[in-house]
């Protein structure tokens, strides 16, 4: 693939959707493109990550280790992010994300990601909103758990 | 050591200087008769008066008589010149003899300095003294005493003769003596003590330096470039200044000498003159004093050198070996003397009111008094400055104690040679020196105590090697060969050379270190002539691999090298070069420079595009980096060009756009070239290099390999399938291929990959032995510190000792393996002494027994579990850590 075709599909990404192009063929320069075949892990739960990922193509799912096994809280697509908090908290991997199917995926190393959101306020506002809708089905999903306790 | 350097010279070379004296005297006659022809010449001879009639029976006429005086004259011209060529070769070996005897104690005297002396002691000071310093030495002491027995011997014969002609012209010849010798030694003073502030200034300069070299991190990170070259500055000014001082005095001694030897024939000319007119001289004679005269003021002023060289030697040698007095130097017999058999330790290490002071005011250790059985696992523990280093290094006899006693069985440790300590007693400090050689070297160290079998000589090198090893002795120097076998395997437990291996790899698994020697074995070259055995198994290793990558559906993350095909994951350069080059010409960074490679381009007609193509990748760098600020870490990581040359390509883009791409020079061309040069298809992908291209890149390189002139052949080791490539990594050679761009865990997987193949086909035990070959660099400066410190502790444990000591030497480990390695050595050691002083008090829980130190006292000793209880000190320690 070569920088033209991958600015291209960068640009697709809505998250990116300000970008000016000559960014985004540094971001695309700069960062890594992995595949993954399905089953394979992007990271794991609890290890330290320096990087996030942003999907081109094909499906991830994002578990967690719960008491009674791995627990899938959710699936991710092309265009979404995954991987962020790590990098934007510092803190260590909050679930493992693995392949579910032939993935392309955009390695955004922390020092990139964070010039991107530094660069662009549309971007960082764009990372935001993820971040509250995120919250808010997790909120919602706790409540309903909270419900179900109570029930029983 | 002698404070006089004259009774050193005759302490150790009085037969020489004997012997030089006595020749210098039995040459003086034939000097003398060399004076005392030429007058016979002139005035017999030459005159025609006294011609005698007849020489040891042969007739005589004034023709013949000429002929037989000049004959007299050559041959005596002939035997002095030989006399004294063969006196200064024989001055020179007795010079050198001594210097070489001087060096020698000065660095036996350093082996024997305490321990504490080394810290107001650096390098930078002792080293220009044992070097440079003591040159001028030499040269002097061959001369100390044939110079003046020569020079004085040929004064007195010129004067003898001179004030044989004539008395008054004797005295004409040395009026001025008396002046001379009232009137130097007044300037020399001064002079010396000029030089005396020279030499000082000097070293301080070395010392300095030798500072600024250990600092230099310090200087970058604190910016105090300035401060320190202008405190060098200072230092230079002020050498400068007694230089200067010193060359007007010098200079204006040696202008005062010869001013007065040349005033001097204004008398000859005056009273001679006057005597030949009277008649009381002849001519002959006046012109024979002349001649003497002039010969005369060589060894006046030879004596006058001589003795400003002795007072500028003097003032060195004493200014040297004051350096080297340290108080407390360690007895010559103990860093001399090897018992027959080293015993082994027996009993219980034993410490009576043990002290130890620094400077005598600092007491580090302060009577201690503890007993530690012999087989018994101690962990040290106490705050920093508790004394428990000091403690460690008095038990290690590192320290020699300045009170009380401490005693191993029935040996007291201050008078136990250093042999004994060092084959039975392991100590490990926390900034343990790694020396230069490879990682084998340093392991083995520890064995090399004495030579344990003579060096393979053939006859020729016997015979040299003997000679050596008289000259050595004669000068004081060891007896001992350095190409002899040191390697005392039998301590290492093991029976001969060849199995010495086994006992340094057990060695490598106690202290973890297996898996980081093969990591160094695996980035290390081999050479297949040397053990092609291992090349052949490395090239099966090759295969095994490529079905393993296969088996686990693992191939796509290497490209493999194939000669028909282009590899998007190496550079183009790799791809044009397809091998490893030898030659630093041959580098990536440097081939675009590359004659041989410029015409291979030109020939296949590559370059134009080439250059142009490096116009593309020039125009997206600086499409995608202009933006940045310069000192940007993407520079670095990403970026083909660096922020400072930017700007210049950014023209030189300018000046095509204008002019076309031929308008530029060569250089410039260059300059694209090997921006394409660098490009890795896979990874940059700026789709330059496309299918075609790739093609002509591929009959580049065969063009490239089928017309390499015979001379270049060597600089490069090409990619071949079926060959080993010597000049790449142990590595490279098995994966024989590039790593694929943007597979994820790549590195991991492909080295558990190797790891496994290298597993089954029995390989690893070979690549550790590589990697054991692997060069530690200046102060192990190739190893990183975790693995020097595993270095230390190994080089101790692989000769066994019965009692070691480790302080605070695993601290550049992670907690997890530091405890690996405490429990390997424990386990090593078990039913011998150890005596581990730890930096974390935790580490202490290890133990069973456990000695605290406190204010150079131990004031804890015992079982852990009773130790650690409500109010102990032990207590107190671990709720502090």
């Amino acid at each position: 693939m070569s920088l033209e075709k991958e600015v291209k599909l960068l640009r697709n990404v809505s998250l990116l959707a300000n970008v000016e192009p000559s960014k985004l063929k540094l971001l695309a320069f700069t960062s890594q493109w992995e595949t993954y075949e399905s089953g394979e892990f992007l990271c794991k739960q609890d290890e330290v990550g320096d990087s996030a990922f942003i999907i081109i193509e094909g499906e991830a799912e994002v578990i967690v280790d719960a008491p009674d096994g791995p627990l899938t809280i959710a699936t991710r697509g092309a265009n979404d992010v995954i991987g962020e908090i790590a990098i934007l908290c510092d803190i260590p991997r909050t679930a493992s994300v693995c392949a579910k199917s032939h993935l392309v995926t955009l390695k955004v190393t922390k020092d990139v990601f964070l010039q991107l959101i530094t660069g662009y306020p549309q971007t960082a506002v764009a990372i935001l909103r993820i971040l509250a809708d995120r919250l808010q089905k997790t909120t919602m999903q706790l409540r309903e758990a909270l419900a179900k306790a109570e029930g029983h | 050591m002698e404070r006089s350097i004259y009774r050193y010279v005759l302490k150790h070379s009085l037969r020489d200087q004997i012997i030089l004296v006595v020749w210098t005297a039995a040459s003086m006659p034939f000097i003398y008769l060399s004076l005392e022809i030429p007058k016979l010449i002139i005035n017999q001879a030459i005159g025609g008066v006294d011609i005698p009639s007849d020489v040891f029976g042969f007739p005589m006429d004034q023709i013949r008589y000429l002929v037989l005086l000049c004959c007299v004259f050559l041959s005596l011209v002939v035997f002095n010149g030989a006399m004294k060529y063969y006196l200064n070769v024989y001055r020179g070996i007795v010079g050198e003899r001594m210097l070489r005897r001087f060096r020698y104690e000065l660095y036996t005297r350093v082996l024997r300095f305490p321990l504490p002396h080394f810290k107001r002691t650096s390098a930078g000071e002792i080293i220009p003294m044992i070097t440079a310093e003591t040159e001028p030495l030499g040269g002097f002491i061959a001369e100390a005493y044939s110079l003046p027995a020569m020079q004085g011997g040929l004064l007195i014969t010129y004067l003898f003769f001179i004030f044989n002609q004539d008395v008054l012209l004797g005295v004409a010849a040395t009026a001025l003596y008396p002046f001379q010798l009232w009137l130097i030694p007044k300037l020399q003073r001064k002079v010396n003590r000029l030089a005396k502030e020279r030499v000082l200034t000097v070293r301080k300069l070395a010392d300095r330096i030798g500072e600024s070299v250990g600092g230099v991190t310090e200087i970058h990170a604190h910016a105090t470039s300035h401060f320190e070259r202008a405190d060098i500055s200072a230092r230079l000014g002020r050498i400068y200044d007694i230089r200067f001082d010193l060359y007007k005095r010098k200079f204006f001694i040696k202008f005062l000498n010869n001013f007065l030897a040349q005033v001097t024939p204004f008398f000859f000319y005056l009273v001679g003159g006057y005597y030949v007119i009277q008649g009381d001289l002849t001519l002959g004679a006046l012109v024979a004093v002349l001649a003497a005269y002039k010969d005369l003021s060589g060894p006046w002023a030879e004596l006058l050198k001589y003795y400003q060289m002795k007072e500028d030697v003097r003032v060195k040698h004493l200014q040297i070996i004051a350096q080297f007095q340290p108080t407390n130097l360690l007895d010559e017999k103990l860093l001399d003397e090897t018992p027959e058999e080293i015993p082994s330790l027996q009993g219980e290490i034993l410490a009576n009111n043990l002290t130890f002071a620094e400077d005598e005011h600092v007491t580090a250790v302060d009577g201690a008094n503890f007993s530690i059985s012999l087989d018994s696992h101690v962990a040290a523990v106490g705050l920093a400055g508790s004394g428990k280093d000091e403690l460690a290094r008095l038990i290690a006899r590192l320290l020699l104690p300045t009170g009380g006693r401490i005693s191993i069985g029935s040996m007291n440790l201050a008078d136990v040679p250093e042999a004994v300590v060092g084959r039975r007693v392991g100590d490990v400090g926390q900034a343990a020196y790694i020396f230069s050689g490879t990682v084998r070297d340093n392991l083995v160290y520890g064995l090399k105590q004495l030579p344990i079998a003579e060096a393979e000589y053939d006859e020729k090198e016997r015979a040299t090697r003997e000679i050596e090893q008289k000259r050595s002795i004669e000068s004081g120097n060891s007896p001992y060969d350095i190409r002899a076998s040191w390697i005392n395997y039998r301590a290492a437990g093991v029976d001969s050379e060849a199995k010495l291996e086994h006992a340094v790899i057990d060695v490598l698994s106690v202290v973890d270190m297996q898996d980081d020697v093969y990591q160094l074995g695996l980035r290390s070259t081999v050479d297949p002539e040397h053990d092609h055995e291992l090349t052949d198994r490395i090239l099966r290793a090759r295969t095994e691999m490529r079905s393993h990558l296969e088996a686990e559906g693992a191939a796509k993350l290497v490209e493999p090298f194939d000669q028909d095909r282009y590899n998007s994951n190496a550079s183009v350069a790799e791809n044009l070069l397809f091998g490893t080059p030898n030659d630093p010409t041959l580098r990536q960074e440097q081939l675009a420079h590359h004659a041989y490679v410029q015409r291979i381009l030109r020939e296949t007609g590559l370059m134009d595009d080439m250059v142009d193509m490096g116009r593309q990748v020039a125009e997206t760098m600086i499409d995608l980096f202009a933006d940045l600020p310069p000192g940007h870490e993407f520079f670095e990581q990403y970026s083909f060009i660096s922020a400072e040359d930017l700007p210049e390509f950014q023209s030189l883009l300018g000046k095509i756009a204008r002019h076309g791409l031929h308008s530029i020079d060569d250089d410039d061309r260059s300059k694209l070239l090997s921006l394409t040069l660098m490009l890795v298809t896979a990874r940059h992908r700026l789709g330059l290099v496309g299918e075609s291209m790739q093609a002509r890149i591929l009959e580049a390189r065969r063009v490239f390999a089928e017309e390499m002139p015979e001379d270049m052949r060597t600089k490069i080791a090409f990619f071949e399938a079926d060959q080993y490539n010597p000049a790449a990594s142990l590595q490279d050679n098995i994966l024989f291929g590039k790593r694929v761009y943007g597979q994820t865990n790549a590195q991991l997987r492909l080295g558990r990959i190797m790891a496994e193949t290298i597993d089954e086909l029995g390989l690893r035990e070979e690549i550790i032995r590589v990697g054991l070959e692997y060069e530690a660099g200046n102060a192990g400066g190739r190893l990183s510190p975790p693995l020097r410190q595993k270095l230390a502790i190994g080089r101790c444990l692989l000769k066994r000792p019965e009692l070691l000591i480790v302080h605070e030497a695993t601290g550049a480990l992670d907690t997890s393996t530091e405890r690996r390695v405490l429990a390997n050595v424990r386990q090593h050691m078990a039913g011998h002494a150890l005596i581990w002083v730890v930096s974390r008090v935790a580490l202490a829980r290890e133990f069973e027994q456990v000695m605290v130190v406190e204010d150079g006292k131990v004031v804890e000793l015992g079982d852990f579990a009773e130790l650690d209880r409500e109010g102990s000190t032990l207590r107190r320690l671990l709720d502090g850590d």
